[in-house]
């Protein structure tokens, strides 16, 4: 790389204070325990006017007609749209554009927006909404894979071009991926134990704290100007600009505070329907969802039905598997492509077997759309063959740990799509640990005081709600493990773009860090920062707004922020500090042979050489010199997989975390209380061992909820029951257990500083360790998560 | 929308009369969220925070008179011994922030079937303080509850406090809910025993139209331990009687299936809750009894 030599190991910038591998603290987190964080809904623009969209209540109807003249009349209305007031582009979607800006003559799905109304208060939007009459044709809706798949079904979506419809056997299939290896018929006749099972998982939501909000203010160039919460500025970029007629330069977007996303906020929800009232209006328009319209405003995790098969030696060694997921995507295509693609390569889990068969496909419906979610296909294969393998455990008479360790994926083991896992892959290793840890002590809740014992219910199933005081607990342990992708795959260009500047300021050097990445909550602004520390050995550094003016980050999401992102980051900072050094050897080469000969350093605001000799102050050597870069950077390129045979270098990194679960049931009333959720997972290298861990936390409890609470309940006419928090209940801190983690890191070469994502891994694992456990209290067979009370009693 | 912001008892309810499809609001936990859901847009609102008195309560020799507006917490910390079951009740209502504000004045006016207070007050045995410009009226908790988020108050009355008999004996509340904090009840239990009276009465939350008495398990219990001399000598509920008991109050139920549970379960838990309130509630009595008679062995 040119006539400097550039150290690239891991000891530059390992004396700077705030580096990483340090927990340095979130700039936001007081502001946000305190309630004093900025989120998008609270934007303000003194002429805004407030939007409103008109939704659905049919799951599948026909529109015969819309009048929105009375709501046009209303005093304080600027604007209503329908379908036919859309100026240009009328469809979006991640990767399909399948789903409407506005319902034109149908609707598909409990929710879906038909209209849009600005008016001068919140409160007159809603109402003048209400006054739209809109005339439907109820149609009865599709709402399982049955409907979806008969011979007379009606085709939800009859005029496809994607690139999935050529392949797919029926056109209410969104997409199929089958993955086939080996000789499972031959595999199947020479086993001696054979087990399978069908599993269901019910529809989670991401339950994101900050709905969907943004302020969209015209400019006077005729574009507009929008601030954000979002997970992807330049997706959103990508889809928005062709619905308001505008190129993607009148297009400016700036990220507002996100209050949570995990995965909900891939997909536009009011981003459109603001930018257009807001043109049509001259007026700047701010959209603010309520938790109610939430719930419809954005994807949710795919329901699956999956049916599992394992055959195993006597020996215990698993000679083959088979499945069939089946996803339900709801009315619109989202991200379910993608996910299909990581059920298909990812639902064999994280074992060596030779002998594979596998097909995931999703499902057009007119349930509501289905996309991304923390896990993203990864979740429902994991529930189902964690289950498998206690089965196979308890039919060959073995320990369900030991079985798993014995039939654990290494490094170097193929999955079903051929690729070979070309990195760590400490599974084994996982559930020894974790298998290890102590165990949490028996009989919590009771407490001595001065009459001898007494009882605290929080400990118990119940908690609070004081329905036993030791009656029918009854304690059970379970274990899973669990592999998910990091990064984009199937060929995805998955890269990000940073902009480093480092300059002096106040007689100190300070890198300033500009990238368009989404901070949702992750922690990439801490993360960039210790990056910079590190590469450029000062201590100050300045995290830029992310906006739309420099290239892609990416998608937050996947897990791959820091690894995409932090690596572009990196990526600038290394040909800063190179040019840094030049200017260094210009201005002071003379006077100190070290210049021309030694690797060199930049810690803790000087220049110096791999023994510790200071060459130069950076403030001196930068000078009035402003060093500016900005560059994009690549993860090394995956490709898709075959569409028949699922064979192909698919992902670029995996990541693993294994679950001990213990947990309390009231057996008789059905209730269930986790006791302890121990955690052991690779992460490569922590880069912020403090957000390790809280990622870790965060995704065993959203694992916890899907296991025992978390479910949005579609009824039978595709109509969404509980859209609220009074009734899709998450995990409260009573809930959630102590979640002891042991965290690895053994490094990727393949990645920078070889660091693993961290955030998807530990929800897999944790929800089939619940249900695990469950199992172990109850003697029962539970295939369907969420478990609910009426599962534990038979009622 | 008007908002009426009487400074005054008296105020209010010239307000109410003048306005009688005002609804009342104080702490708002229920208010609040039915018109952010948009489920009902009233015509006034009746802000009742600035009357002070409603904030206040009264224990006499036989009742507890307790304000409206009391809020739970309240209840929790300073009326434990009074009205046992109503503390434990109000300790399972929604969060510490929702404890600070809501109260039972408002948990009755919005009569819900799975109301928590409901069940601790058909136990305890209770009256509703009803006021308005014609006067006083004290209704039986038992006739309070006349449907679905119904109840008997006439259009221009107003709850100025509830009058619940002091606790003479335990009193057990038990509620279950797909979570273990902060959760709707998908159904209730509270239980009081009456050793002065020698009865044991009931309430069952979220298994019926409305919040009911489990009466036939009632009579069924007070007769089976008269008859059994159970009040006098302290001995062990017979586990047959315990399972009549919670079998009958089963019986009481009238559920539905629901997104929070099915009927089928509803029936099945509050028989559980049944028979596991009646023995810590009788557990706690023949503790007491034992100490009184002088420190007789407390196994049976």
């Amino acid at each position: 790389m040119g006539v400097t030599r550039i150290p690239t190991s891991l000891t530059q910038g390992s004396h700077t204070k705030g580096a990483i591998g340090e927990s340095t603290l979130r700039p936001d987190g007081t502001l946000k325990v305190t309630g004093d964080f900025a989120y998008a809904s609270d934007l303000w623009h003194e002429d805004m006017l407030w939007g409103c969209t008109l939704r659905s209540p049919h799951a599948y109807a026909e529109i015969l007609s819309i009048d929105v003249s009375q709501a046009l009349a209303t005093a304080g209305v600027h604007a209503v749209m329908t379908h036919q007031d859309l100026p240009a582009g009328t469809h979006y979607g991640l990767e399909i554009r399948d789903q409407p800006v506005l319902a034109d003559d149908v609707v598909r799905f409990h929710g879906e927006p038909v209209a849009i109304v600005a008016a001068d208060h919140p409160e007159t939007a809603r109402r003048a909404a209400a006054k739209i009459v809109v005339e439907y044709r109820e149609l009865p809706p599709i709402t399982n894979e049955a409907a979806a798949l008969a011979a007379d079904a009606p085709v939800l979506h009859p005029h496809r071009t994607d690139s999935h419809a050529a392949h797919v056997p029926h056109p209410n299939i969104l997409h199929r991926q089958p993955v086939t290896r080996g000789d499972v018929a031959a595999a199947r006749a020479r086993a001696d134990v054979v087990v399978s099972g069908d599993y269901e998982v019910g529809m989670q939501d991401q339950a994101f704290l900050g709905p969907e909000s943004g302020l969209a203010m015209p400019a006077e160039d005729g574009g507009v100007d929008l601030f954000i919460a979002t997970q992807w500025l330049h997706s959103d970029l990508r889809q928005l600009a062709p619905v308001l007629g505008l190129p993607e330069d009148k297009v400016r977007m700036t990220l507002s505070g996100v209050g949570g996303a995990f995965g909900g906020r891939e997909d536009l929800s009011m981003q459109a329907h603001a930018c257009l009232l807001a043109l049509r209006t001259g007026k700047p328009v701010k959209i603010v969802y309520n938790r109610f319209e939430s719930f419809f405003g954005h994807v949710h995790r795919h329901p699956a039905r999956l049916h599992y098969e394992h055959g195993a030696s006597r020996d215990g060694m698993i000679q083959y598997m088979t499945c069939r997921i089946v996803l339900d995507g709801g009315a619109y295509a989202s991200a379910s492509p993608a996910v299909v693609g990581n059920a298909a390569s990812l639902g064999a889990g994280p074992y060596a077997i030779d002998n594979v068969e596998t097909e995931a496909l999703a499902l057009y419906t007119n349930n509501p759309p289905c996309g991304a979610m923390r896990g993203f296909g990864a979740v429902q294969a994991c529930f189902a063959y964690e289950s498998q393998m206690d089965k196979l455990a308890a039919e060959l008479g073995m320990d369900p740990v030991e079985f798993r360790r014995l039939n654990a994926m290494t490094q170097g083991t193929r999955l079903p799509t051929g690729q070979a896992v070309d990195s760590p892959a400490p599974v084994a290793e996982l559930l020894r640990r974790v298998k290890a840890m102590p165990m949490p002590p028996e009989q919590q809740w009771i407490t001595a005081d001065e009459s001898g014992e007494s009882i605290d219910v929080r400990a118990l199933p119940g908690g609070l709600s004081n329905t036993t005081h030791g009656e029918g607990v009854v304690r059970g342990v379970g274990y899973a493990v669990g592999i998910k992708n990091v990064g984009f795959s199937e060929g995805f260009d998955d890269y990000s773009t940073a902009r480093v500047r480092l300059q002096v300021i106040g007689g100190e050097p300070v890198a300033a860090v500009y990238t368009a990445m989404a901070e949702v909550g992750q922690g990439g602004v801490t993360v960039h920062a210790q990056i910079a520390r590190t590469e450029l050995g000062v201590t100050q550094v300045t995290i830029h707004p992310a906006d739309t003016r420099i290239g892609s980050a990416g998608s937050t999401s996947a897990s791959r922020q820091t690894y995409v992102t932090g690596g572009a980051v990196r990526h600038a900072c290394e040909l800063v500090r190179e040019r840094v050094l030049e200017l260094g050897r210009v201005r002071f080469g003379s006077y100190h042979p070290a210049w021309a000969t030694a690797e060199l350093l930049l810690e803790s605001g000087k220049v110096v050489t791999d023994d510790g000799e200071v060459l130069a102050d950076l403030v001196h050597v930068i000078g009035d010199e402003s060093i500016d870069v900005e560059r994009e950077w690549r993860h090394r390129p995956t490709e898709p997989l075959d569409p028949h045979t699922g064979q192909g270098f698919g992902h670029v990194q995996y990541m693993f975390a294994a679950h001990r679960a213990v947990v309390e049931v009231d057996t008789e009333l059905g209730l269930v209380k986790v006791i302890e959720l121990a955690c052991a997972q690779d992460v490569g290298k922590a880069l912020n061992p403090l957000s390790v861990l809280g990622q870790i936390q965060g995704g065993t409890t959203q694992g916890l909820g899907l296991a025992v609470m978390e479910e949005i309940v579609v009824a039978p006419d595709g109509k969404v029951r509980n859209p609220s928090f009074t009734d899709y209940l998450i995990p409260t801190i009573l809930d959630t257990p102590s979640i002891p983690a042991d965290v690895l890191e053994l490094a990727d070469q393949h990645a920078p500083y070889g660091l693993r994502g961290v955030g998807e891994a530990p929800t897999l694992s944790a929800t089939p360790a619940v249900v695990s456990a469950i199992r172990a209290a109850t003697g029962l067979a539970l295939t369907r998560v969420p478990v609910r009370p009426e599962h534990l009693t038979g009622t | 929308m008007d908002f009426l912001r009487p400074a005054s008892w008296e105020e209010a309810l010239a307000a109410k009369a003048e306005h009688p499809s005002a609804v009342p609001i104080a702490g708002g936990t229920d208010v609040m969220v039915e018109i952010n859901f948009d489920h009902r847009r009233p015509d006034y609102l009746l802000d009742l925070t600035r009357i002070g008195d409603l904030y206040e309560w009264e224990a006499g020799a036989e009742q507890v008179r307790l304000g409206a507006a009391v809020p739970y917490t309240q209840i929790m910390e300073h009326l434990r011994g009074e009205l046992p079951g109503l503390a434990l009740a109000a300790h399972t209502v929604g969060s510490p922030q929702i404890r600070n504000r809501g109260s039972v004045g408002g948990n009755l006016g919005a009569a819900s079937p799975a109301g928590d207070c409901h069940p601790a007050l058909l136990a305890a045995g209770a009256e509703v303080e009803a006021q308005s410009v014609r006067g006083t009226r004290l209704i039986p908790v038992d006739d309070f509850f006349t449907g679905v988020k119904r109840n008997a108050l006439a259009p221009d009355e107003l709850i100025r406090a509830v009058r619940i008999v002091k606790a003479a004996g335990p009193q057990q509340f038990s509620k279950v809910g797909t979570r273990n904090a902060m959760v709707i009840a998908v159904c209730a239990f509270g239980l009081a025993l009456h050793p002065t009276e020698r009865t044991v009465k009931t309430g069952i939350g979220s298994a019926a139209p409305t919040p009911v008495r489990a009466k036939v398990a009632e009579d069924f219990l007070t007769a089976a331990l008269d008859e059994g001399g159970f009040w006098d000598s302290g001995k062990v509920i017979t586990p047959s009687i315990a399972r009549q008991f919670a079998e009958l109050a089963s019986g009481a139920c009238n559920p539905i299936d629901d997104v929070r549970g099915t009927a089928a379960y509803r029936r099945h838990a509050v028989a559980v809750m049944a028979r596991r309130t009646l023995g810590w509630a009788w557990e706690s009595y023949r503790a007491t009894a034992d100490s009184t008679k002088g420190g007789a062995p407390r196994c049976a």
